[in-house]
Parts: C-alpha cells; sequence; structure tokens
C-alpha cells in the first residue's frame, strides 16, 4: 500500500517541477526554504517576506480600528456638547444659576434643583459610603467563605445592573410609605428645635412623603452595589502581606482593617464612592417614581445661598424633610414644555449639570492624589 | 563522597557558641506530638521539638518538609489559612498555645515574626517601628520615641536612618527593611521571635548583617529561624533541626548536625546529596 502513495508523491512532485520550469513565479515552498537556508544572509528589512508582510498589515489594521473607535466616540461626544452649548447660548447666563423655576423661559432658573440636588447628594453619601464600605469590609476582610457570602458576591454585579427606576419603585413602596407611616403617627407634622444659647425656638412643620430623605434613601440603593464592588475592588488590591505582618506585631483584626488596609485602600474606596455619586447626581428616573417636585420654586428648607447654611439653623433641620426637586427631572421638565424657548432652558440645566459632574470628578481626582501621597508606598 | 569534617563548617558569627549543649538550659518553646493539615493533606507528622531559652535554633529542610508551617504554628500565624487544623501540644514558656481560651493577639506580641520578604507598611520609618506599641495602646509620643530609637538601634539600623525617620519606610533598600521589619517586631517587646528565612531576598552584605545580628539579639532572645542556607545555619545557631517530608528527622548542637549527623537522611541532606 505504500508504494502507490510515494508513486504519487513523485508524480505530484514531477507536475510541481514541470509546472516550475514552465513558469518561474510558481515555486515550491520547500525549494523556497532550502533557498534561504542555502544564502545566509539574514534581511531585517520589513516587506522582504509575504508572511511577515501579511503579520504586519494585520497589526496595522487592528492599530487603526482601535483608534477609530477611540477618535469616533471623541468626535460624537464634542458634537453633542457643541450642540448643547450652541443651543444653551439663549438661556445661560448668571441668572440662570441664581433664579428658580419659572412658568417664563427668560426667567426660568435651575437654583432649586442645585440645592435639591446638594441635598440629595449629601445625604446619599452620608447612607451610602458606612452602609457600602461596610459591607466590602466585612465580604472581604472578615467573612469566612460560605455559600451565601458567594451568593452574595455574585449578586452584587447583578443589583448594580438593575435600571434604577426598578430601585425608584423600591423606594415608594419602602421609604415613601414609611414616611407616610410617620406622617399619621405624629398628627402630619414634626417639630424642628433650635437650642440657641438665648432663646429655644421650636416650630411644626408638615412631615412630606416625597422628602429628601426619601429621594436620598432610594439613590443609595441605586448606587449602593457599585460603591460595595468599588470598594471590594480597592480592598482586594491592598497585599495580604501587609495584614499578615500588622496581624504578627499582636494587632488586632480591627486594628489591622482601620489602620493598615483601609488606608491603602483608600484611594480607590473614595474614587469609587464619589464616580458613584456622580451616578447618583444625574438620576431622574427614580425620584420622578417617588413623585419628588417637577416644578417649584423653593428650595428645601428654603435655604437658597450658602450662607443660610450657617445662618438658619433651623432651616438647615428642616431641609432633609422637605419637597425637593433635582437638576435632571427639572431638565427634563423643561425638555417636555411646547414653548420651544424652553428648549434653551433645558440645554443650560444640561450645561450646568454637566460642570457639576465635572467638578465632582475633579474632586474625586484630587482625594485621590492626596490619600494616595498620605500613605507613603 | 564529601566527607563531614568540622573544617568544612563555617565559622559561627560572634555570640553563637555551636557546640555547647542546650539542655540545660530552660525550654522557651516545646512542642509535643505536632500534626498540622491543610485540608485532608497532612503536612507535620507527631513533631517533637524544645527550643531552649536565648538560643538560636535553625529549621533546615528541602522546600516543602515542613518547617515554614511548624515556624507558623508557634504564634498561630497559620489560624489565618482557612481549613487548616492543628492537633498536639506547644508549650510556649509553659503554657499550651493551642488551648482555645489563648489570645493570639497577646501571643504573637510574645512571640514576634520576621517574614520571608520585608513587609514595611506604606508608613514612615517612625510609625513602622511604632506600630506595634501604638496597637497595644501605647500614645506617649516620648516613650514612643524612646522606644523606636532603642528598638532601631538594637537592628543596627539607627545610624543609617536617624536623620529621616519621617520618610518611606519603602524608600529604604531590601537589607534595611529587613532591618526595620526586625526593629519592628523588637518593639512590641516579644520573648521570642520566629524568622522565616530572614536574608533570602537579600544580597550577601545585607545577609551578613542580618546573621551578625541574629548573634546579637540571641543573648536576650530567643529565636528560631528557617533557612534554606545550610552554610547560614551552620553559621548562626546554636541547635539545628532537620525536617523531612512533615517529619522532625534529627535535632541536636549544630556542631553536631553538621559533622557527626546519626541519621543518614540529614547526612545525605547536609553533603548536598539531595535537597
Amino acid at each position: 500500500m505504500i508504494r502507490p502513495a510515494s508513486d504519487r508523491n513523485k508524480a505530484e512532485i514531477a507536475q510541481v517541477k514541470s509546472a516550475g520550469t514552465a513558469s518561474a513565479a510558481i515555486t515550491s515552498p520547500i525549494v523556497e526554504r532550502q533557498n534561504t537556508n542555502a544564502n545566509r544572509a539574514v534581511s531585517f528589512i520589513s516587506g522582504a517576506d509575504r508572511h511577515i508582510r501579511r503579520r504586519l498589515m494585520l497589526s496595522r489594521i487592528f492599530a487603526a480600528v482601535c483608534r477609530f473607535a477611540t477618535y469616533s466616540a471623541m468626535a460624537i461626544l464634542i458634537v453633542l456638547l457643541v450642540a448643547i452649548v450652541w443651543s444653551s447660548v439663549d438661556r445661560l447666563a448668571l441668572d440662570f444659576v441664581t433664579n428658580t423655576n419659572s412658568t417664563n423661559p427668560t426667567r426660568a432658573g435651575i437654583l432649586a434643583g442645585v440645592w435639591g440636588s446638594f441635598w440629595l447628594i449629601l445625604f446619599t453619601a452620608l447612607f451610602s459610603v458606612p452602609v457600602g464600605v461596610g459591607s466590602a469590609v466585612y465580604l472581604e476582610e472578615i467573612a469566612k467563605d460560605s455559600f451565601l457570602v458567594r451568593l452574595i458576591k455574585v449578586n452584587l454585579a447583578n443589583l448594580a445592573g438593575v435600571p434604577s427606576i426598578v430601585y425608584g419603585i423600591l423606594g415608594y413602596t419602602v421609604f415613601r410609605s414609611s414616611a407616610a407611616a410617620l406622617g399619621l403617627l405624629f398628627d402630619g407634622h414634626h417639630v424642628v428645635g433650635m437650642a440657641g444659647l438665648f432663646r429655644i425656638r421650636l416650630s411644626k412643620l408638615p412631615i412630606y412623603e416625597d422628602n429628601i430623605l426619601v429621594g436620598a434613601l432610594t439613590l443609595t440603593l441605586v448606587i449602593l452595589p457599585t460603591v460595595i464592588a468599588a470598594s471590594q475592588e480597592a480592598l482586594r488590591s491592598v497585599p495580604s502581606s501587609i495584614r499578615v505582618a500588622s496581624l504578627a506585631l499582636g494587632a488586632t483584626r480591627w486594628q489591622t482593617i482601620w489602620r493598615q488596609v483601609i488606608p491603602a485602600a483608600l484611594p480607590g474606596i473614595s474614587t469609587g464612592v464619589i464616580l458613584s455619586t456622580s451616578r447618583a447626581i444625574g438620576e431622574a428616573a427614580p425620584l420622578i417614581m417617588l413623585g419628588a417636585l417637577t416644578y417649584t420654586s423653593m428650595c428645601p428648607g428654603s435655604i437658597d445661598s450658602p450662607t443660610k447654611l450657617l445662618t438658619r439653623p433651623s432651616q438647615v433641620l428642616h431641609a432633609p424633610l422637605d419637597q425637593f426637586t433635582a437638576m435632571p427631572i427639572e431638565i427634563y421638565d423643561w425638555s417636555k414644555q411646547p414653548d420651544s424657548r424652553f428648549t434653551a432652558v433645558a440645554a443650560s440645566g444640561i450645561v450646568v449639570l454637566l460642570i457639576v459632574l465635572l467638578s465632582i470628578n475633579s474632586v474625586a481626582m484630587i482625594v485621590r492624589h492626596y490619600a494616595s501621597r498620605r500613605l507613603k508606598w | 563522597m564529601p566527607t563531614i569534617t568540622s573544617g568544612n563548617v563555617p565559622p559561627s558569627v560572634a555570640g553563637v557558641d555551636r557546640e555547647l549543649d542546650m539542655s540545660a538550659h530552660s525550654a522557651a518553646i516545646e512542642a509535643r506530638r505536632l500534626n498540622f493539615f491543610y485540608g485532608e493533606h497532612q503536612v507535620l507528622f507527631d513533631v517533637s521539638l524544645t527550643v531552649p531559652e536565648r538560643s538560636v535554633t535553625a529549621l533546615i529542610g528541602p522546600s516543602g518538609c515542613g518547617k515554614s508551617t511548624f515556624l507558623r504554628t508557634l504564634n498561630r500565624m497559620n489560624d489565618l489559612i482557612e481549613g487548616s487544623r492543628c492537633q498536639g501540644e506547644i508549650l510556649v514558656e509553659g503554657q499550651n498555645i493551642m488551648d482555645p481560651a489563648v489570645d493570639v493577639v497577646l501571643l504573637r506580641k510574645h512571640v514576634g515574626m520576621v517574614f520571608q520578604k520585608s513587609t514595611p507598611f506604606p508608613k514612615s520609618i517612625f510609625d513602622n517601628v511604632a506600630y506595634g506599641p501604638r496597637v497595644a495602646g501605647e500614645k506617649n509620643r516620648a516613650v514612643l520615641a524612646d522606644l523606636v530609637e532603642s528598638c532601631l538601634k538594637k537592628a543596627a539600623l539607627w545610624e543609617e536612618v536617624k536623620d529621616r525617620l519621617t520618610t518611606s519606610a519603602m524608600s529604604l533598600s531590601g537589607g534595611q527593611q529587613q532591618r526595620l521589619c526586625i526593629a519592628r517586631t523588637l518593639a512590641t517587646n516579644p520573648r521570642i521571635i520566629l524568622m522565616d528565612e530572614p536574608a533570602s531576598a537579600l544580597d550577601p552584605a545585607s545577609t551578613d548583617r542580618i546573621e551578625n545580628l541574629i548573634g546579637e539579639l540571641c543573648a536576650n532572645y530567643t529565636i528560631v529561624i528557617v533557612t534554606h542556607n545550610m552554610q547560614q545555619a551552620s553559621r548562626v545557631s546554636h541547635q539545628t533541626a532537620f525536617f523531612y517530608k512533615g517529619q522532625m528527622v534529627e535535632t541536636g548542637p549544630t556542631m553536631k548536625i553538621f559533622t557527626h549527623p546519626s541519621e543518614k537522611q540529614t547526612e545525605d541532606y547536609i553533603t548536598g546529596r539531595f535537597g
């Protein structure tokens, strides 16, 4: 059985050879390799070899595709930004951030939304940082590997992907209803007290179901999975040798976590927290679900300037329980107005929102920088 | 075939008498029939070893023989490994540390540890050394400053760092970092110091300094050192214990182990026939 096969091979080679003599362009690969081996002169000039040429070409195409992906995304973003700034020109002025909302597009401003968002973000951060960092520390540092812990870890990723409107429904059924029950319990009013050095002033104010705290608790649900995931990632990046060395020096687990692990993870944790909060600031859906005001000229607690934060303490106490609107809600509301002049108002709102987001992100970078400088790596 | 004579054994560092029969010394650590498991996998088999007070005991043996595991059971660092389990008794200063009632935090202050890879905290040199006393509750700045100075002096690092105590410990060289880790361990005022290959990642000059330091420290501290380097074991230790496949094959005065080992396996390992 071997001989016919080898005969066939011979026949093929003969065919190739004859073809080769017929046309010089076709050469068998074996012959070609023998030739390159025969003359040992090595050439590093590109393009000498067909295979290398093909590989280089592929590599260049790949780089070009990646470059295109980056720059096209950038270009679209720039076009969007320019378009928004362009359409905001008609309204964007200083009085846009000092006025509250109005039915007159030339006077409508975003002040109530800015203050609403400020209070929301303040309380969202207050709620989500301890709970988020605490859960991350528990999951990464304390919990033993069990089925429950693994279940939680896996599902955290899923929770981060849940649409925020779903959390809005959850917030509506849990937090808003709780606030309503509290209102019933206290006869619809709560007392804000201000114990000054010389006088005590108490006032009875209504309990709203759609107050800042309810909104902040709902936004906390929205960003909590992200905060936990970012904190976990930061904690995991702390080398375990630091933990072991600390424990070997007679530190307790708590001291090790508090004095070594958290400081070392702090840059990562703070970046994660601030970036999640800046996501919360742009959320409108869950707040609308909760029944946040869409048209209001009132800032929460009637605090409409930073100085009032210091000079009106009883109003500061009242603010968390007041009704509110937020920047994205007002933008959404303006964009739905039939009067076309509101387009400029909505665009101005977007510009202000973007400026706030950018400043929060720069704060994140500065905090990260300083937190990592305090660590003496 | 290489023969073993005392001529092959390198001279010891100052402060270490390798011929001394340590059995007269009172025991700092007494391990009795220790069995250790990672899950179902047993790594230590009936290990019994007595470590005399104020001496250096070297644990030698090929990789995976269980010497590091044994070392880590002495201050219960193995507790940190999930699924590990230990049977037997370890008496430290007469108390069984395997007792569940033992507070590992107190134990680890008493039995300090220096690791193979130097692990300075990302803090200043001062804060690194002061960490142990601080977690133990010492707040007085002057007391801490004195303690840091004396510990850095004991670790032969003071002269090199006294002008830059506030700079990052990460800026030190590898050898300096390891001496800093020794100073940090001394600051918790331990009686026993465990060293897990403390010089294996260092250059010869730094290794030399660490070895001399061990010779000085053993006047006041009980030291147990794991090392892959047999020359090092012979230079720094009073007593040597040879581990093989999870068993403690032989122990005795270092000079005896390196010149007249009673077990064939010990001789084979020391003469470099395996391991």
